[in-house]
């Protein structure tokens, strides 16, 4: 007896849950258990639930196929028109540069807003409020007219001698004017994130940095802002998706990204809807890209915070299909699959008694 | 290690309208262990934090021998200290937190590491060897890669212990050490610092434990309402307390 219960985590589910605790003298105790059947709970109404989801789901997916003005042929001939791949990827161009721009700018009015130099904060402070307060659009269109304020810039000591100068149509051509309007604006709401990710960090964690002697910017930069990141990177991803969108109010500069070039070409063939969906359609395929990449970095940052990493969705399908393996043709669950999915193998079937070596659940080996 | 001489004289501080401290006097010469005890609210960890100079004291000073904490003197004028120089010289003070403040998403070697390598400008390879050393004495030599919340609270406390030693202090301050954790965690977390009272290292110890200030403090401490109310050898302090405060606060306790 006290042989068995050294063996296994499988136990666990023992009673089963339809079973009054204790009910069966007989059932709890010996070698009896061994032969129980584990039934799955029953859930009508989920079953209800998801019958009447699925009639609406085939009722989409019917109108979508049956409905010829959509025009799915167009849709696909045009999905990668090397035009609109071309303007695809000036999205992804500006969408990164201006994210780039937006939080390194962004992490930087943080840091001051949380300084404790008093003009520092007033200016991080003064510019989210200002760059919050004017429409994107038409902050885009100033940067653009820049050249009317100031034909010409120049580098050199302020107040002083200027030694470079540079003509400002050439500097700031739409890409950058772009950038510029995006990457500014986009700094005044990611500081705010930033600075609640920062505020986030447990006030014990800045002392022990400081009680430990750490330089000022090894404590930012090594102790702080990676355990900001935890509560940063959802957030932050938010945003990076909607600037994604946001890119496409760049068409006010004739600049061509993805929505310029969807709209130029219906302008010529009229074809509206399925150039439309085209856009739709890549929007939403980068926007995939980064909720993935969102899942692995907000991965990254968790270490430490959970005890055990949550498995990655490939190990999570590979998981589940070993299992459903073992379920079908009785073979042992294979090693690394965690002990609390391993035992789903007994739900629904006959247990074979665990004196046979190759039982679902059964140790390895003879060892115990 | 050798331990440091710290001088306490006439330090106040205010939160406030609230004055945590009011006047405090305090000598631990060097190698000593000094255990401070008394009420909640009495200014114990103010004490410690102005030590350590995370908490700016309003009047008095604070030195280690002989260098003021947070100040340069030159002649009669005390210049204060720019915020790297006090880093500087904080790396001699070494201080361990009642909820250990381990950084959670680094792994204990690099916990211990950061400091000898990041503040002191040791080579890696040096800092590695000794903090892995240090591990050991705290007896988690194997426990090195893993990160701290997979660690018990008394496991923490003492890597907490091996980060602070790293930095080969002259003062070790600990704030309620044992405090956060389960009373069969104790034992292991005092084991270690009763370890250390032997080695020269200075040690000043807030502590709850009236029984662990009896055996390993050379002085017992007694604060209460911001002021040194009574100090001496724990045989004077513990078993014949003068000050009727601390009477009423021994009883209590004991
Ligand atoms: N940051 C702060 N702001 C305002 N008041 C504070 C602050 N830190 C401490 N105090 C106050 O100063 C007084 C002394 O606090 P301190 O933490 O030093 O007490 P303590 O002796 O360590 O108590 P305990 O044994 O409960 O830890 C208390 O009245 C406390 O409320
Ligand atoms: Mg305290």
């Amino acid at each position: 007896m006290s042989a068995n219960l050294a063996e296994g985590e499988s136990r666990l589910l023992y009673p089963p849950p339809g079973l009054p605790p204790g009910g069966d003298g007989g059932a709890s105790a010996g070698p009896a258990d061994e032969d129980l059947r584990v039934v799955a709970a029953r859930h009508p109404g989920r079953w209800v639930a998801t019958a009447v989801v699925g009639v609406l789901l085939a009722m989409v997916v019917s109108s979508l196929v049956t409905n010829d003005r959509w025009e799915w042929d167009v849709v696909a001939r045009y999905l990668t028109w090397p035009s609109i791949l071309e303007g695809a990827w000036a999205t992804v161009r500006l969408t990164v540069t201006a994210s780039v721009v937006g939080f390194a700018l962004g992490t930087v009015l943080a840091l001051m807003r949380l300084s404790r130099s008093p003009l520092l904060q007033a200016v991080s402070w003064a510019y989210t409020w200002v760059f919050r307060s004017v429409p994107l659009l038409l902050q885009l269109l100033l940067w653009y007219n820049l050249a009317y304020l100031y034909p010409v810039l120049s580098l050199g000591i302020p107040f002083g001698p200027e030694f470079l100068f540079f003509d400002t149509l050439d500097l700031i051509d739409k890409f950058w004017a772009a950038i510029l309007g995006l990457g500014l604006s986009q700094a005044a709401y990611s500081a705010e994130i930033v600075r609640a990710g920062i505020l986030g960090v447990d006030q014990g964690q800045h002392e022990a940095a400081a009680s430990l002697g750490l330089p000022r910017h090894r404590q930012v930069r090594r102790i702080i802002l990676p355990q900001a990141m935890r509560s940063i990177v959802p957030t932050a991803v938010n945003e990076v998706i909607g600037l994604l969108k946001g890119t496409s109010i760049v068409y006010v500069l004739a600049y061509g990204e993805l929505f310029y070039i969807v709209s130029v070409i219906y302008g010529r063939n009229g074809r509206v809807v399925p150039l439309l969906i085209v856009a739709a359609i890549w929007y939403l395929a980068l926007t995939t890209l980064i909720t993935v990449v969102q899942y692995y970095v907000e991965r990254h940052y968790a270490k430490g915070a959970l005890r055990t990493l949550p498995p990655t969705p490939v190990q999570r399908v590979r998981w589940e299909l070993q299992v459903g393996f073992s379920r079908l043709t009785g073979a042992p669950v294979p090693d690394g699959v965690p002990p609390g999915l391993a035992a789903r193998v007994r739900v629904g079937r006959w247990v074979a008694p665990r004196t046979t070596p190759t039982g679902p659940t059964g140790p390895k080996g003879g060892a115990a | 290690m050798t331990g440091g001489l710290l001088e306490i004289r006439g330090v106040h501080k205010s939160y406030g309208l609230l004055e945590a401290l009011r006047g405090v006097d305090l000598t631990v010469r060097p190698g000593e262990v000094a255990a401070i005890i008394g009420p909640s609210g009495s200014g114990k960890s103010t004490l410690l934090r102005a030590i350590n100079h995370l908490e700016k004291v309003d009047r008095g000073f604070v030195s280690l021998d002989g260098e003021l904490i947070g100040y340069a003197r030159r002649g009669n004028t005390l210049r204060e200290l720019t915020e790297r120089e006090i880093l500087r010289r904080r790396t001699r003070i070494g201080f361990v937190f009642q909820n250990f403040n381990l950084f959670p998403h680094l792994t204990v070697l690099e916990n211990v590491v950061e400091a000898p390598i990041f503040a002191q400008g040791r080579p890696r390879t040096e800092a590695e060897a000794e903090a892995r050393e240090l591990l050991a004495r705290v007896g988690l030599a194997d426990r090195a890669d893993d990160r701290p919340r997979q660690l018990s609270g008394g496991q923490q406390q003492r890597v907490a212990i091996a980060r602070a030693l790293a930095l080969r202090p002259a003062v070790v301050l600990f704030d309620e050490p044992t405090s956060a954790l389960d009373p069969e965690l104790v034992g292991e977390v005092l084991g270690v610092i009763k370890e250390l009272a032997g080695t020269g290292t200075t040690l000043v110890v807030v502590t709850h434990e009236v029984g662990f200030a009896r055996e390993i403090a050379d002085t017992v401490v007694f604060m209460d309402e911001g002021v040194v109310v009574e100090q001496g050898p724990p045989a004077d302090v513990l078993d014949h307390p003068v000050n009727p405060r601390t009477q009423a606060f021994l009883e209590k306790v004991l």
